[in-house]
């Protein structure tokens, strides 16, 4: 889809922000996944792109102020120049060109990186499903193919995509792990999806990007990126565990704590997602898996997923 | 309520301006629009959220409806009178005009209040869904702008009471009150058949 | 009886408040006492808080967006240390729940009573002076709508001292904002302080509509309009439209908490997405409404000091308009996150980006009037190539959060904090200071210090790119706004740059205020008086009057004949106050002082900090109140004077002798 220019440009790039960022180890440059490597190079692109106009007006401004002040005598004074359609011209038509750029990868990048759409491993690797709540003030991790769930904690081997289905039983939340790419908003009654993937082994912060309440700074998940064996000694660690979820254990979970150290629940209630999302519609939950031609429910279809009787 | 009491500008008297409050009234009214279009749209989000309650459908009533319909639609008309009189300098007509729009608009007031008590009896108060919140909302906003109209006409009725001609003044805050009151008529069309119409069929 | 006040709403155990009231308490009973010593209340009344007159209006606008920039700095500059303190397990010395009352109140405080007020008085003092007028439209209704103004304000800072301010962020989102999560009367405080004070600000911009459409002067078509005065027009008409909008999300909130209904919970049907929406349909438009004002200024400021017209004036009129009417189509761009379709976010994406079009249309056409002119590096020039600089950075970054594939790692991240302080300091603050010192002399009659102006603007750039370029680097390492304490080593260093930027900012703050002083005090030295009324060889028709202008700011209405009416006059030898000898003054018809403004502000206050409390029968009084004095106002037959001729024409020969006796030296 991009092209050889655009590939270039966004080496070049990347080499300049590697150098800006120098000894920075963390955080949007420094993406260990595929999602965050192409927002990484979608804003190194797009600085660029506008990097060949704002240079040069900065440049320009201050030139222009000190080349004309009034000591310069020997600098040309037009006391009545006010007009030249060759310059109007001009500046309307660079800002055009340059915006007419960055529209076009803006919409081929808001396509491929929809939040909601598979990501192409899914292709050929089953995607891992977790579903995740926000609470007030921590996170739960429901893997419902595996029958577990934890707080706190994810994890996902490494080269597999992960399919968020994301809601809130609290306050609206965003759910992010800076080193992997998008975030997506957790709101109650609602589900919101998100595909990401981990190419590297390696512990990655998660966060709430939306201001939550008191216990906001420390709504803080880890995200463990592990290969394939580990990530199954790590689920039957889980399923080892002597906690369950059901509603008496969420309902303790339920209640506003900060710093929640992390839990695991060897067994979830299969319906526990669900019934979390459809409380605050009359118990109507929205189907939220693949649809028939491959591609996920999407768009506005998240505004509309309340009750419609 | 309080546009009614601008004065003239500095200036007026020379270079022949007109008077600017009419017309600062009338985009105030826009602004106003604003603020009732908002609601309308609020209300088209919610109208289907009726989290287990009533929807329109069983709560609404035709006949009282079309009543306070037919009390606001002639209390225009009326008023309509009333300026026409005060066109023509005629006091007394015009007081007798604003005392039967203020009748009028006052059985609208009294008819929605007594629908308003009705629902909440039934159960069906603002609380119990965000469609009724919205319904609620709206409908009682414009209720509000009626009643500040009722209390702008009696303002107008006691200060009209007693004078022989009507001043400039007092003949723009004639005709702001009459925009108002129409601009209300045209507000509750919508309402009449955004909400309660088409929720009932 | 109290409702929900009691004694335990007073926060006396925590020092910082209480010491802050000690310090409120003292400075307040000083300036009252000394008001009481020099015998200044009867002066106040009559010639400030009744007035009427624009001017003078316009003074107490820009008085109280001082007060508010003070306040909103020190939160601030609260907030900074606590960042720099709170790091790898300290607490720092604000705990949650007050750090979240800091930054919501920073927030509102800034946007609402800082900007918005900053800009109303630029637009009372400047509009009715560039076209022509003797006063605005309705000059009873400014009065009262600096007073909700100013209410609104207050109401803000007595939650420092009685209950608490908001939690919930300058735009109080639910359902946080909501009474299930948010019970206190932080919230409350919030909604009726900005209601009160945008009833205000509604009413400002219907009347600046009208002034703008019905009262120019004889000859002053649109395409003659200042550049200053068709971006309040523009401003004017973004308020009207937006600002019932934020009236509606606010009241809904307010039913939510007061009645509970259902618009924005979880439960009940109601919808959060709702809420973001319509409080973006009035947030996006609200920061055009300031921004566009700032380049009315930049459009006054740069043609005065390059001796030259403004270039592309026809340009720069389209580029307005369209960026009034582009900033309705993209409030979506502040929430790409919440899970709109592709294509909807590429529309709203690429919707945002086309306004930088015309906005970097607009730098150009600045660059171009410096081209082939003489720069006079005024301490105005200063804020004006600094904006420049600093504008533009601002706008690229605009740019990239407006890409949704960025947006969705930079959202709520610092890096959209340093964006928006990027264009609202280095735009919004610098425009509006470069105004103050631009017309300063043509409100006061005497000029601003310029070496302290100078120094201020040095400390204010560079404060700026120490405070916020931090931010930019924290934001792309993973750094969500309002955290209260963190633990990532590679953030530490650079919040502490950020530190040190805003004590230089501080820095720039003090300057401004020496500036104040000293231009105050050394007011009647002779090179500081502004004696000819054009002190910059103004364009236009503000600065045909004499400073500070006549009360009724022109004796004979000027005939516009061109573009830059002014100077049109000066270069034609046109006398635009006609004065001369034998000129037949006539009397002039002017609005009369009132209490009513005034008096409907203090029953607002009564109204809304009832409402608050719960205070029934209080609230009940205040808005009784209201419409008494509304009523009462409208059966007013006293509401006007005429200055007479005599007294007309002895001011203008004095004015006219003082001109004469200036071009003598």
């Amino acid at each position: 889809m991009k092209n050889k220019l655009l590939a270039r440009m966004a080496r070049l790039g990347g080499l300049s922000s590697a150098l800006l960022l120098a000894g920075c180890d963390a955080g949007v440059f420094d993406p260990k996944g595929p999602v965050g490597e192409e927002i990484k190079s979608l804003i190194v692109t797009s600085s660029i792109a506008m990097l060949i106009v704002v240079v040069p007006t900065i440049l320009l401004s201050v030139l222009f102020a000190w080349h004309y002040r009034q000591s310069n005598t020997s600098a040309e004074y037009l006391p009545k120049w006010c007009h030249s359609n060759k310059i109007e011209v001009v500046i309307w038509g660079i800002p055009v060109l340059i915006i007419i750029f960055l529209a076009t990868i803006t919409y081929k990048t808001c396509h491929s990186l929809d939040p909601y759409r598979p990501l192409e491993a899914q292709a050929t690797t089953k995607p891992v499903e977790v579903e995740v709540v926000a609470l007030d003030w921590k996170w739960l991790f429901i893997y419902p193919e595996e029958g577990i769930a934890t707080v706190n904690q994810l994890a996902m081997p490494v080269n597999t995509p992960v399919h968020f289905v994301i809601t809130s039983d609290s306050v609206m939340n965003s759910f992010f792990i800076p080193r992997l790419g998008s975030m997506i908003y957790a709101m109650a009654g609602m589900q919101t999806q998100l595909h990401l993937m981990a190419s590297e082994p390696g512990q990655y912060q998660g966060l709430s990007a939306n201001f939550s309440g008191e216990g906001f700074s420390d709504m803080k998940f880890v995200a463990l990126a592990m290969n394939a064996e580990e990530y199954r000694d790590w689920v039957e660690k889980v399923k080892a565990s002597s906690d369950q979820l059901n509603k008496e254990t969420y309902e303790q979970l339920l209640k506003p704590s900060v710093k929640n150290p992390y839990a695991f629940y060897a067994h979830v209630e299969p319906d526990m997602f669900d019934s979390i999302v459809g409380k605050y519609n009359n118990g109507m939950v929205m189907h939220k898996k693949v649809a028939p031609d491959g591609r996920m429910e999407s768009a506005m279809s998240g505004m509309n997923m309340k009750e419609q009787d | 309520m309080a546009h009614d009491t601008t004065i003239q500008t500095a200036g007026h008297d020379e270079h022949h301006h007109e008077s600017p409050v009419v017309f600062g009234f009338w985009v105030y009214l826009m602004t106003d629009c604003i603020i009732f279009g908002t609601l309308f749209a609020t209300f088209a989000v919610l109208r289907n959220q009726f989290n287990g309650g009533p929807n329109g459908h069983q709560l609404f009533e035709i006949g009282g409806l079309a009543l306070e319909t037919a009390l606001l639609l002639i209390s225009s008309i009326t008023y309509g009178f009333g300026m026409i009189a005060a066109h023509k300098n005629e006091i007394n007509k015009v007081i007798v005009w604003l005392g039967i729009t203020f009748l009028l608009g006052l059985g609208f007031v009294g008819l929605e209040v007594k629908e308003f008590i009705g629902l909440i009896h039934e159960g069906a108060g603002p609380d119990r869904s965000a469609f009724l919140s919205a319904f609620f909302t709206l409908v009682s906003t414009h209720g509000l702008h009626v009643s500040f109209g009722l209390l702008w006409i009696l303002t107008l009725m006691v200060q009209l009471a007693g004078t022989k001609t009507i001043p400039e003044r007092m003949m723009s805050k004639l005709t702001c009150l009459s925009l108002f009151w129409h601009f209300l008529d045209i507000v509750w069309i919508c309402v009449f058949t955004y909400v309660y119409l088409a929720s009932m069929i | 009886m109290l409702g929900k006040l009691s004694l335990s709403a007073i926060p006396i155990h925590v020092p910082i408040l209480v010491g802050t009231f000690a310090g409120v308490a003292v400075v307040g009973l000083a300036v009252l006492g000394l008001i009481t010593y020099f015998g200044k209340w009867g002066y106040l009344w009559k010639e400030w808080f009744t007035s009427v007159d624009h001017k003078r209006l316009a003074v107490m606008y820009i008085v109280l967006a001082l007060v508010a920039l003070f306040r909103g700095f020190a939160d601030a500059i609260m907030m900074r240390s606590q960042q720099a303190l709170a790091f790898n397990g300290s607490p720092g010395y604000l705990p949650p729940e007050h750090y979240d009352q800091i930054f919501s109140a920073h927030g509102t405080i800034m946007i609402f009573f800082l900007a918005m007020a900053f800009m109303t008085g630029l637009f009372n003092f400047i509009v009715p002076l560039q076209i022509g007028a003797r006063d605005v439209a309705f000059p009873f209704l400014n009065n009262l709508s600096f007073w909700m103004t100013a209410v609104g304000f207050i109401l803000v800072n007595v939650s420092l001292f009685i209950g608490e301010f908001s939690q919930c962020g300058w735009l109080a989102y639910p359902p946080l904002s909501e009474k299930q999560f948010s019970p206190g009367v932080g919230v409350d405080y919030y909604i009726l302080a900005l209601q009160i004070a945008g009833v205000g600000t509604l009413l400002t911009g219907v009347n600046f509509f009208v002034t703008i459409v019905k009262m120019r002067a004889p000859g002053m078509s649109w395409m003659r309009l200042p550049v200053f005065t068709w971006t309040a027009f523009c401003s004017s008409i973004l308020i009207m439209v937006s600002f019932p909008v934020l009236t509606v999300a606010l009241a809904l909130l307010g039913l939510d908490r007061y009645l509970g209904m259902h618009f924005f919970t979880n439960d009940g049907g109601g919808n959060q997405m709702l809420y973001l929406n319509l409080i973006w349909a009035w947030g996006h438009p609200e920061v055009y409404i300031l921004i566009l004002p700032a380049f009315g200024v930049f459009s006054e400021v740069v043609p005065a000091f390059s001796g030259k017209p403004l270039f592309g004036y026809a340009t720069m009129v389209y580029a307005t308009c369209s960026i009034m009417i582009l900033s309705f189509l993209v409030w979506v761009h502040h929430f790409f996150t919440m899970g709109a379709g592709p294509d909807v976010n590429a529309f709203f994406g690429i919707a945002t980006m086309v306004i930088s079009i015309p906005t970097g249309v607009k730098l150009f056409n600045w660059m171009f009037t410096m081209y082939k002119g003489r720069v006079q590096f005024h301490a105005c020039m200063y804020w004006a190539v600094g904006f420049m600089v600093v504008f533009t950075i601002g706008g690229m970054t605009g740019v990239m959060l407006a890409i949704p594939g960025a947006d969705f790692v930079l959202h709520n991240s610092l890096f959209l904090i340093a964006h928006f302080h990027n264009v609202i300091i280095g735009g919004v603050y610098f425009g509006y200071i470069c105004g103050m010192n631009f017309w300063f002399p043509k409100v006061m009659g005497f000029k601003l210090n310029e070496s302290w102006g100078i120094a201020a603007f040095w400390f204010w750039f560079f404060g700026f790119f120490f405070a916020f370029t931090p931010l930019y680097v924290v934001g792309f390492m993973g750094m969500t706004r309002r955290l209260n304490h963190y633990d990532n080593p590679n953030w530490y260093p650079w919040i502490l740059v950020a530190m040190f930027g805003a004590v230089l900012v501080l820095l720039g703050i003090v300057c401004q205020l020496t500036q104040l002083y000293v231009s105050i005090r050394d007011r009647n030295l002779p090179e500081n008086r502004d004696l000819t009324g054009d002190l910059w060889n103004g364009r236009t028709l503000e600065w045909s009057t004499s400073s500070p202008p006549p009360v009724y700011n022109f004796a004979i209405v000027p005939h516009v004949h061109e573009l830059d009416a002014y100077m049109h006059d000066k270069e034609h030898g046109i006398n635009t106050r006609g004065a001369g000898e034998g000129v037949q003054y006539a009397p002039i018809h002017m609005p009369r002082n009132t209490a009513a403004g005034l008096s409907a502000g203090i029953f607002a206050f009564v109204l809304g900090f009832a409402a608050i409390w719960y205070i029934w029968w209080l609230a009940v009084i205040g808005l009784v109140g209201i419409i008494a004095t509304v009523i009462i106002r409208s059966a007013d037959k006293d509401i006007d004077y005429y200055i007479p001729a005599e007294e007309v024409a002895r001011t203008e020969q004095e004015y006219s002798r003082q001109l004469m006796a200036q071009a003598a030296e």
